[in-house]
């Protein structure tokens, strides 16, 4: 397949991962975060690691926007079918996620709840107009990736008029997440595969300040095997050499500004809020979107007087530990036993993105 | 067989066993399905059996849409059966069929499906001979559920299960992967692509019959259809209690199939087919199989995959193209696009 194939091919793997091998040097560690769930799925699905040396390691980070997003966000969107019967638009992988009390949007669906999963956000869009008679709520989440199309929407509906149609604003940005984790004492990354679709819309150099402050380099890195192996291997060069730097890898998508239409987009419909809970990461200033005052009559935290919803984690789950990169999934005395992707505990077993759930799909045991 | 151009929708008198049912029943399910043992107009359908080993298997199928590229539910429901029933080593002999229609169903809608079971079952040389209707209210179905039974009979000499791999033997699948889920994916409103994707439904006893011709000494097949290739290989694994090793550039996939799955986030392992099977033999085995059934039109891209191994945790493992390997693991719930 064009475009795909060219950075799947084994024998430049084998070239770049020899190349790896001669320049890493020997009785140090090298500790790379990949940022994004989709890294994480191409190291495990293309078995990435059995081809890195052994003082190399791959951290996963927190950048599943699925396992990030708090119990209680769930809660409250399956409180909003519930109590208020509305129509909950949402993208597929978040059905299973579980909320508090063992819940989830699956269950509620079974149990009656009308949730509804979409493609697009545009689609929310669209089952609003089928439906004049019901209130739609888009239950919109992820990271800077999935924040335009949820921009566009607002701008549609308002100019539409649209009065049963809602949005459920759970946008995160990635920043923030990056300085937060380099800035734990507990936390040790020597460098980070930076976000590729993310940094497609916020552009490169939205990472500068955070590499400079750190001093830890970051190399925006495609999804692709091969993306990935350049980038681990331009984050070594960087490493070897001292230098911090932000360097490009994914140069056929990501620009050192972005996509300008996509940030004003988000900059007219959107606002910073003071403070929003991560899962595994806490509470987080400045580190979420709402929606602007403009388009409030469009916000279903407002038409619903939402309340936030506290949820405690399962004790014995560190996900915590394993998105600030601290701890490996295995490390968890629920994994693979109590939490398993049939029933997961913790979020990061629950999207394939997530850094559990690749363990246990991919790699529990070493060929 | 000329459609009757049937007008109305299906209601709840088609259901009451009263003159409703039984003009649907001539009009529709006989003229379509029309062989003796159902002209004979009994609640069973009798008929003599050779001696030896019987065979039964049945399948409900329920799918959306109803209609899809390459296939619709009628000829679905035959072909699953058939296939079922012949991953014995069976060769099929007759099948039931019943129906749960829901009230408003369009009567020409019913009348396609039927006619499409008729036409598979004809081509396949297994006849429909029994069967039953129930209607629904509105709501209480999608449409139409078909439930097929088949029975068959496994000739001398041979002797196919599931647990009977063993390390050493080799693993074969008869073509191109993920073509029947992707097909009726794309089928599906909603999802706002296209493709020339065809589903594979087909009925696979006759390539069975030309495998079998070859060397009687299979050891286990079975057609990966919902949960796709990896699903069946965990099964199998599981099942034998052995360890499975495929190679990813061996196994075949359209490029259609890879691109929608790309697009969605899907994994071609995991995504159903309806004509395809997986067959486990002696290594020696393997040429002459595959070149058999690459000279049938139902196993043209027919490949070997990788090999039985011994592992005690059972683990589908398999070697990337691009050099590394990885777990095949079971698919945890249904298999989610993923967002981003």
């Amino acid at each position: 397949m064009k475009y795909l194939d060219e950075f799947r091919d084994g024998a430049t793997a084998r070239a770049l991962a020899a190349t790896i091998r001669n320049e890493a040097l020997t009785g140090r560690e090298y500790r790379l975060m990949e940022f994004c769930g989709g890294h994480t799925h191409a190291i495990f699905r293309y078995g990435i690691k059995d081809l890195m040396p052994a003082n190399l390691r791959f951290v996963h980070g927190p950048g599943c926007p699925v396992c990030v997003l708090p119990a209680g966000r769930i809660e409250a969107a399956i409180k909003l079918v519930e109590e208020h019967q509305v129509i909950l638009c949402t993208y597929a992988d978040l059905m299973r996620v579980p909320a508090g009390k063992k819940d989830s949007l699956h269950k509620a669906k079974a149990r009656g709840g009308d949730i509804r999963m979409i493609y697009s956000a545009t689609d929310a869009l669209g089952i609003a107009q089928a439906n004049p008679d019901r209130q739609v709520v888009f239950f919109a989440i992820g990271f800077e990736t999935t924040t335009p199309p949820t921009a566009a929407v607002l701008k549609i509906a308002h100019a539409m008029e649209l009065k049963n149609f809602s949005v459920y604003c759970n946008h995160v940005l990635t920043p923030p997440a990056m300085a937060h984790i380099l800035d734990s004492a507990e936390t040790q990354i020597d460098g980070i595969l930076g976000p590729s679709h993310v940094s497609s819309v916020i552009g490169s150099c939205a990472y500068a300040s955070c590499c400079k402050q750190y001093k830890t380099p970051i190399v925006i890195a495609g999804f692709e095997p091969l993306d990935v192996l350049a980038s681990t291997l331009m984050l070594l060069r960087q490493i070897n050499t001292g230098r911090h730097e932000v360097e490009n890898q994914y140069t056929r998508v990501v620009s050192s500004t972005g996509n300008e239409k996509a940030q004003a987009l988000m900059r007219d419909t959107l606002v910073m809020r003071a403070l929003f809970e991560w899962r595994g990461l806490g509470r987080l200033p400045d580190s979420a979107m709402q929606i602007r005052g403009t388009y409030a009559d469009l916000d279903a935290e407002k038409r619903f007087a939402m309340q936030d919803i506290e949820v405690a984690e399962n004790k014995g789950c560190i996900c915590p530990a394993v998105l600030r990169g601290v701890s490996d999934p295995d490390a968890c005395k629920l994994f693979g036993t109590v939490c398993t992707p049939e029933d997961p505990k913790g979020a990061c077993m629950v999207s394939s993105e997530g850094a559990c759930a690749a363990y246990y799909s991919y790699g529990r045991r070493r060929a | 067989m000329k459609a009757t151009h049937i007008k109305g929708v299906v209601d709840m008198t088609h259901g009451s066993g009263g003159r409703a049912s039984a003009r649907l029943i001539e009009e529709i399910f006989v003229r379509h399905f029309d062989n003796e043992l159902l002209a004979q107009r009994n609640d069973q359908a009798a008929f003599n059996v050779p001696a030896g080993r019987m065979v039964i298997s049945t399948d409900a199928h329920v799918i959306s849409p109803l209609f899809f590229p390459g296939g619709d539910i009628g000829s679905l429901s035959v072909h699953g059966t058939i296939n079922d029933v012949c991953m014995s080593g069976a060769v099929p002999l007759y099948l039931s069929a019943a129906f749960i229609l829901e009230e408003g169903l369009s009567l020409a809608d019913l009348e396609r499906i039927v006619a499409s079971m008729g036409e598979a079952s004809r081509k396949a040389g297994v006849p429909i001979v029994t069967g039953d209707t129930k209607v629904v209210e509105k709501g209480k179905a999608d449409g139409v559920f078909i439930t097929t039974t088949g029975i068959g009979m496994v000739p001398q000499g041979v002797n196919i299960s599931g647990d009977l791999a063993r390390a050493g033997h080799a693993i074969l699948i008869s073509g191109s992967i993920g073509d029947h889920g992707m097909a009726v994916l794309s089928s599906r409103e909603g999802l706002g692509f296209s493709t020339s994707l065809q589903s594979d439904s087909a009925a696979l006893h006759d390539l069975l019959a030309a495998m079998l011709e070859v060397s009687p000494n299979i050891h286990c097949l079975r057609d990966p259809t919902r949960g796709g290739l990896a699903t069946t290989l965990n099964e199998l694994a599981m099942q034998s209690g052995v360890g499975m090793l495929i190679e990813e550039q061996a196994i075949p996939v359209k490029p259609e199939v890879r691109g929608a799955c790309e697009l969605l986030g899907l994994d071609p392992l995991y995504v159903a087919n309806e004509g395809k099977l997986v067959c486990i033999c002696d290594a020696a085995d393997a040429a002459p199989l595959l070149a058999a059934m690459q000279a049938h039109p139902l196993g043209r891209d027919a490949a070997m995959i990788g090999r039985v191994v011994e592992d005690d945790q059972h683990l589908v493992q398999m070697q990337t193209a691009f050099g590394g390997s990885r777990i095949v693991d079971w698919l945890a719930g249904e298999q989610l696009p993923r967002i981003c």
